[in-house]
């Protein structure tokens, strides 16, 4: 990737690795594709190599996949209650996928899927609608009825009912934004600061040296953060539309 | 029912303390994408109604209006808690009538 120029943008780059034309459109696989793959794998391997043993007293890694998945299942029982059950493998799935592909954007050289905004959407969109199916499938036309506050005296409906699907809309953009903007920002600062090492030599490389391993932390802090965020923003959604106001 | 109740009320019992002091930090980082991402929809319904109506610059003012008074209202439920989602929650009452439903 330090090939392209010294950039810090340059890591974002889409770059195709084996090109595929279908019809008018282009499915190539690029390396933005092979980090998803390499997510969904190293996902798979985690959990099926983490449980081989399935150990009453688990050991070190079979303790990790049993704490991310108690995790989950509490996350969801406290937010959306015990009915939220059948939604726990989108949220387990959502949550590793996010979680990994944050993770693996950590390692050098390697490709951030998650800091493509197209990504995110792409599933923030997938939330929502499904959400929004969930509620039309649960409540009929009643699910409506969410979008008038209750207590709210008739004369206001017309400014509040815009103001409130206005509010709902804008769910997919805030969910998908979140996550790419706070990965963006990071890896670019990132590769910044690690461009002020070279250029200011060996003795006033010292400092920004010292910034890039403690915004690394903060990297790796983020890349939890916003997983969660994600999930449990989900979480919240799936409520929303299992009990309506 | 009565069953269904207590779970309910156990929900919203755990719900609070979770909100509020589980991570400040994430709360933090909702706020500002919240207060843009209605103001972002608001405008692009404007334009779109513009376009299609042909009525140039007045379905965008409208909705830039609404869609700040949406991000207003986004930020201010997220802060207070009040709800994660459109609308306010409603008093248990409601609640209650809702659970058996389920």
């Amino acid at each position: 990737m330090a090939a392209e120029g010294h950039s810090p943008l340059a890591q974002f780059e889409i770059q195709t690795l084996i090109p595929i034309q279908w019809g008018d459109t282009n499915v190539s696989f690029t390396n933005s594709a092979l980090f998803m793959t390499l997510t969904t794998v190293f996902v798979a391997l985690f959990l099926i190599l983490g449980m081989r043993r399935r150990s009453l007293v688990p050991n070190r890694w079979q303790s990790m996949v049993e704490i991310s998945y108690e995790f989950i299942a509490k996350l969801l029982r406290d937010t959306v209650g015990n009915e939220g059950k059948k939604f726990f493998p989108l949220i387990f799935s959502l949550f590793m996928f996010v979680l990994f592909g944050n993770l693996l954007g950590m390692v050098p050289y390697s490709f951030t899927f998650t800091s493509h905004i197209i990504v995110t959407f792409a599933m923030a969109i997938t939330v929502f609608i499904g959400v929004t199916i969930l509620g039309l499938v649960k409540h009929g036309m009643h699910f409506f009825s969410f979008f008038v506050p209750p207590g709210v005296s008739i004369i206001l409906w017309p400014l509040m009912i815009p103001i409130e699907i206005i509010s709902y809309l804008s769910r997919p953009i805030s969910l998908s934004v979140r996550l790419f903007a706070n990965l963006t920002a990071g890896h670019t600062m990132l590769k910044v600061f690690a461009g002020f090492v070279i250029s200011m030599g060996i003795v006033g490389g010292v400092l920004p040296f010292l910034f890039v391993i403690a915004l690394t932390g903060l990297e790796l802090l983020i890349a939890f953060l916003q997983a969660y965020v994600f999930t449990i923003l989900t979480c919240f959604y799936i409520n929303d539309a299992m009990h309506l106001h | 029912m009565q069953k269904a109740q207590i779970l309910g009320k156990n929900r919203r019992a755990e719900k609070a303390p979770h909100t509020t002091n589980r991570s400040g930090l994430s709360l933090a980082m909702r706020l500002g994408v919240e207060l843009v991402s209605a103001l972002v929809i608001g405008v692009g319904i404007g334009l779109l109604l513009d376009h299609w109506l042909e009525t140039k610059p007045w379905f965008m003012l409208l909705f830039f209006l609404i869609g700040s008074a949406a991000g207003i209202m986004n930020v201010y439920r997220v802060a207070t808690g009040i709800g994660y989602g459109i609308g306010y929650k409603a008093e248990d009452k409601t609640k209650t009538s809702n659970d058996p439903a389920d």
